[in-house]
């Protein structure tokens, strides 16, 4: 590969250099300091959001933030799954990973909300398969056939097996 | 009203049914969405990556809107008003807002400290509704939302709230100093805002590596850079060396984050097994290929568990390490100058627009990288009602 070095003229681009700073390096003042880290959580806090809802909260702060989501809130077995993640710290794997695992279980208690509500959910189209129809068209097909060809072979193998 | 529904991984759909949001503060406005993105972000959400991310959430932390409805408290915006709303929730009143660590913000997130408050960003990032959706509850109306000015383009607005802002970020991080090689791993849409945007600083030369020809070429012509394929570099650290005289890059930037490609063992471990917070192969290249006392700048997502980087190196390569979220409302005044300056072209990075009704054939039309996309915008029904 042959490394091209750039036409040093930079007037062909539009703003070059125009916020240059010589005092850029390493720490631009990114953080306009005011001191107020020293009064720690001292200050006047927003107006307090009701939770009408269970909100979980980190134990790393007192209480929950001033304003936050109410959508979803914890229930079911993923439920219980975050509530137990949400008693160690965000420093503990135990906080992560339960969570990650209530996410999973979330998953199938989604597909039988759904059928509770009466919706048969579309899973091809919900991933997206429109999409692939359209623009991936000969890997959807490849990938159909490769599926139907395994699962053929298998089916046929274990009927073999079991006679 | 309609919005985007999460109902697992690689799995969301546009449901009809979700109720409309209401006023839950006083500093709450309700928004009426006109044009919202799907995010690189959006993907680890997508992909189930991102820890508590409950079936049901509405993603989205990329949209513009007009104000239907103010809390009691709000005194800077009123019905009518078009507005670009940040993707941080940010108070305006802690130590980290007065600070204009907009992205840091101590009262937007009860469910992790280490993450400041973001739309549609599951409930570790405060469980808020996002954007892909008619309608949109935006907490502190009066903090984050910014009326857009009448000679903005509404498709450069609705990129100002998050790539454009980014992309800057990760090249003020890197503290450019004139003539400096920087070198952006990542060329989807904030690595190529950050490419872009390396010049403003007065880089010398701007390398982008990624594996997608069609983003390389599209680099290429937008941000004037020289852009590389990294499977036909063999090593591309050892080629960003011998390519910087063997000193290394002066400042790299990580922008792609936890599902970077090129390294098996990240790829196994990081996204597949789910023993790290995903694969931090971008990152670990970019600390290997940058100079000694040179500035590493990450503005991409990682996980909250932790990456297997070379640490060792960074200490006895005296790297600077600076990363965090964009601060959104801070640079919106340079970003609205510099685009009326013509420095930047935001909408230029749009390739699809899709209705929201086709949500899931849009989301994984950018999770394939199917029909070179680049950017997709979600158009809600009601946009122009």
């Amino acid at each position: 590969m042959t490394m091209e070095y750039p036409d040093p003229n930079y007037t062909r681009i539009k703003g070059w250099g125009v916020d240059a700073d010589p005092k850029n390096d390493p720490t631009y003042p990114m953080k306009k300091y005011t001191g107020d880290d020293h009064r720690r959580l001292d200050y006047r806090r927003p107006p307090q959001q009701v939770a009408e809802v269970e909100v979980l909260h980190s134990n790393e702060r007192p209480g929950l933030s001033a304003v936050f989501g109410t959508r979803q809130p914890p229930s079911g077995l993923s439920g219980q799954l975050r509530r137990f993640a949400f008693r160690y710290s965000e420093n503990s794997f135990a906080h992560w990973l339960p969570l990650l695992l209530a996410d999973r279980v979330n998953v199938a208690e989604g597909i039988l909300n759904d059928f509770r509500n009466g919706i048969i959910p579309n899973i091809m189209r919900e991933k997206g398969m429109g999409a692939e129809w359209k623009y991936n068209r000969k890997k959807l097909i490849k990938k159909a056939v490769i599926t139907l060809a395994v699962s053929l072979a298998l089916l046929s193998f274990l009927r073999k097996d079991r006679r | 009203m309609l919005a985007m529904n999460y109902r697992g991984p690689f799995r969301v759909r546009a449901d009809y049914y979700k109720p409309d949001p209401e006023i839950e503060h006083p500093g709450d406005a309700i928004v009426r969405v006109t044009r919202s993105c799907i995010c690189g972000s959006d993907l680890h959400l997508y992909h189930g990556l991102v820890p508590d991310t409950r079936v049901g959430t509405t993603f989205g932390h990329e949209f513009t809107g007009v104000v239907v409805e103010t809390g009691a408290s709000v005194e800077k915006l009123k019905v009518g008003d078009q507005v670009l709303v940040p993707f941080n929730v940010a108070c305006g009143v802690c130590p980290l807002c007065k600070q204009e660590l907009y992205g840091n913000c101590h009262e937007a997130n009860p469910g992790a400290t280490a993450v400041g408050g973001a739309f549609g960003y599951s409930h570790l990032a405060g469980g808020y509704d996002g954007g892909q959706a008619e309608y949109v509850r935006v907490p502190y109306a009066d903090v984050g939302p910014t009326i857009i000015p009448g000679d903005i383009h509404p498709d450069d607005a609705v990129l100002l709230t998050d790539v454009v802002p980014t992309g800057y970020q990760a090249a003020e991080m890197g503290g450019i100093r004139k003539g400096d090689t920087v070198v952006v791993f990542g060329a989807g849409p904030v690595g190529i805002m950050a490419a872009k945007c390396a010049w403003l600083f007065g880089a010398g030369r701007v390398i982008v590596i990624d594996h997608l020809e069609y983003r390389l070429e599209f680099v290429r012509n937008y941000a004037q850079c020289e852009a590389y394929d990294f499977r036909s570099l063999g090593d591309p650290v050892l080629f960003l060396k011998k390519t910087t005289d063997y000193y290394g890059a002066d400042v790299c930037i990580d922008a792609v984050g936890c599902e970077a490609a090129g390294s098996f063992l990240q790829t196994f471990t990081g996204r597949k097994g789910m023993l790290q917070g995903g694969s931090a192969t971008a990152l670990y290249w970019a600390i290997n290929s940058v100079k000694k006392g040179g500035i590493v700048s990450v503005v991409s997502v990682y996980g909250p568990t932790g990456n297997f980087i070379p640490i060792g190196n960074v200490v006895n390569k005296g790297i600077t390490l600076r990363a965090n979220q964009a601060s959104v409302k801070r640079l919106l005044p340079k970003m609205i100058e510099h685009l009326r300056s013509g420095y930047i072209d935001p909408k230029a990075i749009i390739t699809h627009r899709v209705p929201l009704e086709e949500v899931a054939d849009a989301y994984h039309l950018f999770s394939a990288k199917l029909d070179n996309c680049i950017k997709t915008v979600l158009i809600p029904p009601s946009a122009g009602a």
